[in-house]
């Protein structure tokens, strides 16, 4: 079990950056997830801690101790892979007990723990058949038999429940998490689904473009996005961005936008320019008496909430709200926005706008 | 009657069938024929219209492994009377056997020259492709158009060149010298097949051996070439195909110690008269190994040759 630290981490292939200094911090005990859309580079930096990609500058430490360029075999980690790799050639009890092969350990240990890992994972029954026939959470389960058979540093996950139907996924993803709450080992999961990265991580980092766009536990990064990307990437539907040109200086509670004077938390640093209104769906309000009016265009059912569509002044807004309130389409209404959720970015790098609310937010671990 | 494209119609399966019965017909013809002829009596081998229906012997293939020479009067009292079934079918026609033939040896010959290509060609073939597929190889490309451009021009078509170098390095007449020469031939077909089998293994199962803890070597070994078992299989059988077959080469540059059988096989003919049925039964003996080798290997050779066309 160990802690993991990233400190500047590079890496280019080519004249392609694919992660650029990256720095963060994963305790011991840790389920980290790594979330950003395909080809935001956590995937590169996953195989840099796991010693399957070197990185081009910059430290990577596992337990104290500098693995950066080590070989991935000398790291003692496991790697679950997407399409799970499990060795073709080899029954489910070679592939178990085939990390434990290249250490040298002796035949009646590998057997005792080979049995309590398919004892742990449910897969007694499946031990001596071949992995070819085996359904995908059969295969994903000895994937992580493989990796939890070693008791290694740290679990490395690459999106391990990405090749799953649906169904199946949710079920797994509440196994590898109780899987980890009794194991305690950090694990650091690539994922491209925030819902997956908000359901299962302690802390996640967002990255996108190779960057490290934030770092945080799930409710801090939903509620206090640092960046206009990460408050998009994160929820469904996404943040609602409305555009406008203002003056905001230090200290101030509240803003104009087309007119309505909107309440905001207190700005904590000053912009003049190109600004952007963000407000989560969750947190709208409808009141007849409130300034800010919206047309309503479109519904969307969804059970107990539905999602509306309205058309503003200053752009399309989507709210949640609960499916017991009637609207119909073309109703005129006016919305309320629950000032302590508010969050203003700069247009022109899409950073958010320090205030009250967010002050604590870190775009580095 | 319902339509599927991928069922097909009673007719249609007649159809082929006759079809591939038809080519299999023919195209194993000239195979029977020559199985055949090595049981003829040289006159039957040679008779017009041809005999389908003869009575067997094993002349042929007596003649193929011994040397004869003709029974004099005083000779016939100091041999006395034939005593094996060999001994009674070579006095039939007023010879003796005075002994054997270099059938054996140019046979061996085959086989040493044949495999060894073959076993050096997979070797060298498995380790290039393997880095080709695997590793950033500068100017990747361009040495693999290299490769595959020795396959360009008929290989004798470098006769010359190599019987000179040949003769300098004192590779004449060897067994090393044709094993390497064949291999050389051999290698551009199994880098590129061999390549193309290595790329389909997911880069995965090496990754997981690498994080389980072993060498890269160790994952090439115990990883890849299970894995590969198939491509190298099938790759195998043509670069034995060709080191066996080889004739030209072989003509030129052996004579004696390393001679293979092909270059032998058509000397059998001119001793005593043209005798047919031995060199029918030194080509069928000669089949043998190719036919044993592929049929042992033919379950991969079908899903070698059809391995990769479709992208999965």
């Amino acid at each position: 079990m160990a802690q993991i630290r990233i400190e500047n981490v590079r890496k280019e292939f080519g004249a392609f950056t694919a992660v650029q200094d990256s720095s963060f911090t994963i305790e011991d005990g840790e389920f980290f997830m790594l979330l950003g859309p395909s080809g935001c580079g956590k995937t590169t930096t996953l195989r840099m801690i796991a010693g399957l990609e070197l990185p081009t500058s910059g430290h990577i430490y596992i337990d104290g101790e500098e693995v950066s360029q080590k070989p991935a075999s000398q790291r003692d980690i496991a790697f679950v892979f997407q399409m799970f790799a499990l060795y073709p050639h080899m029954n489910v009890r070679k592939n178990i007990s085939y990390p434990l092969l290249s250490q040298g350990i002796s035949r009646a240990e590998t057997r005792k723990r080979v049995a309590e890992v398919a004892r742990i994972l449910k897969i007694e029954d499946i031990l001596d058949r071949p992995v070819g026939g085996l359904s995908g959470g059969d295969r994903q389960r000895v994937a992580l038999g493989r990796a939890i058979v070693r008791e290694p540093k740290a679990f490395l996950m690459d999106e391990p429940l990405g090749a799953l139907d649906a169904e199946f996924r949710e079920h797994m993803s509440e196994e590898l998490r109780a899987l980890h709450n009794r194991m305690g080992a950090t694990t650091v999961y690539v994922t491209h689904d925030q819902l997956e990265a908000m359901q299962m991580g302690d802390k996640i980092v967002v990255m996108n473009h190779g960057v490290v766009e934030q770092f945080g536990v799930p409710q801090a990064i939903y509620d206090w996005p640092a960046t206009k990307f990460v408050a998009e990437f994160i929820g469904s539907p996404s943040m609602n961005f409305l555009d406008f040109h203002g003056m905001v200086g230090k200290g101030m509670t509240s803003v104009t936008l087309s007119g309505v004077t909107l309440e905001i938390p207190e700005v904590r640093e000053g912009c003049n320019g190109d600004l952007t209104f963000g407000i989560r769906p969750e947190h709208i309000n409808l009141s007849d008496a409130a300034p800010y009016k919206g047309l309503v265009t479109s519904t969307e059912y969804l059970g107990t909430t539905q999602i509306v569509t309205f058309d503003t002044p200053s752009g399309a807004v989507k709210a949640r709200i609960a499916s017991s309130e009637t609207i119909k389409i073309g109703e005129q209404t006016g919305l309320i926005f629950d000032p302590r959720t508010i969050t203003l970015f700069k247009r022109e790098t899409g950073r958010a706008l320090l205030s009250v609310a967010n002050e604590g937010v870190l775009t580095h671990g | 009657m319902s339509y599927s494209v991928t069922n097909p119609s009673n007719r249609t399966k007649w159809f082929a069938g006759i079809l591939v019965v038809g080519y299999a017909v023919i195209t194993l013809m000239p195979l029977l024929w020559i199985v055949a002829t090595g049981f003829k009596s040289p006159a039957d081998a040679i008779s017009y219209p041809p005999k389908v229906v003869f009575e067997p012997t094993m002349e042929g293939y007596v003649n193929l492994f011994t040397t004869r020479t003709r029974v004099t009067d005083e000779r016939r009292a100091e041999l006395g009377e034939p005593t094996t079934w060999y001994d009674k079918i070579v006095r039939k026609q007023n010879m003796y056997i005075s002994g054997p033939s270099r059938y054996g040896e140019r046979f061996l010959n085959s086989v040493i020259i044949g495999f060894g290509s073959t076993f050096l060609s997979m070797v060298l073939g498995t380790a290039a492709a393997y880095a080709f597929s695997r590793f950033r190889v500068p100017l990747k490309d361009d040495l693999l158009f290299f490769i595959l451009s020795t396959r360009m021009m008929p290989p004798i078509a470098v006769a010359i060149p190599i019987f000179l170098m040949f003769r300098n390095l004192g590779l004449n007449d060897t067994h090393l010298g044709m094993i390497l020469l064949y291999t050389a031939v051999n290698l551009s077909l199994s880098v590129w097949l061999l390549k193309g089998f290595i790329d389909e293994i997911p880069i995965e199962y090496e990754e997981a051996a690498l994080i389980d803890g072993y060498t890269r070597f160790q994952a090439f070994y115990k990883i890849i070439l299970p894995q590969a078992a198939t491509g190298i299989a099938s790759t195998a059988i043509f670069c034995l195909i060709f080191a066996w077959n080889e004739y030209a080469f072989a003509v030129l540059l052996t004579s004696g110690t390393a001679q293979t059988a092909p270059p032998f096989i058509p000397t059998i003919i001119g001793v005593g008269g043209k005798d047919w049925p031995a060199v029918a039964a030194g080509a069928t003996i000669f089949l043998v190994p190719v036919m044993v080798f592929t049929i042992a290997l033919r379950k991969h050779l079908l899903r070698g040759i059809t391995f990769g066309a479709v992208r999965k």
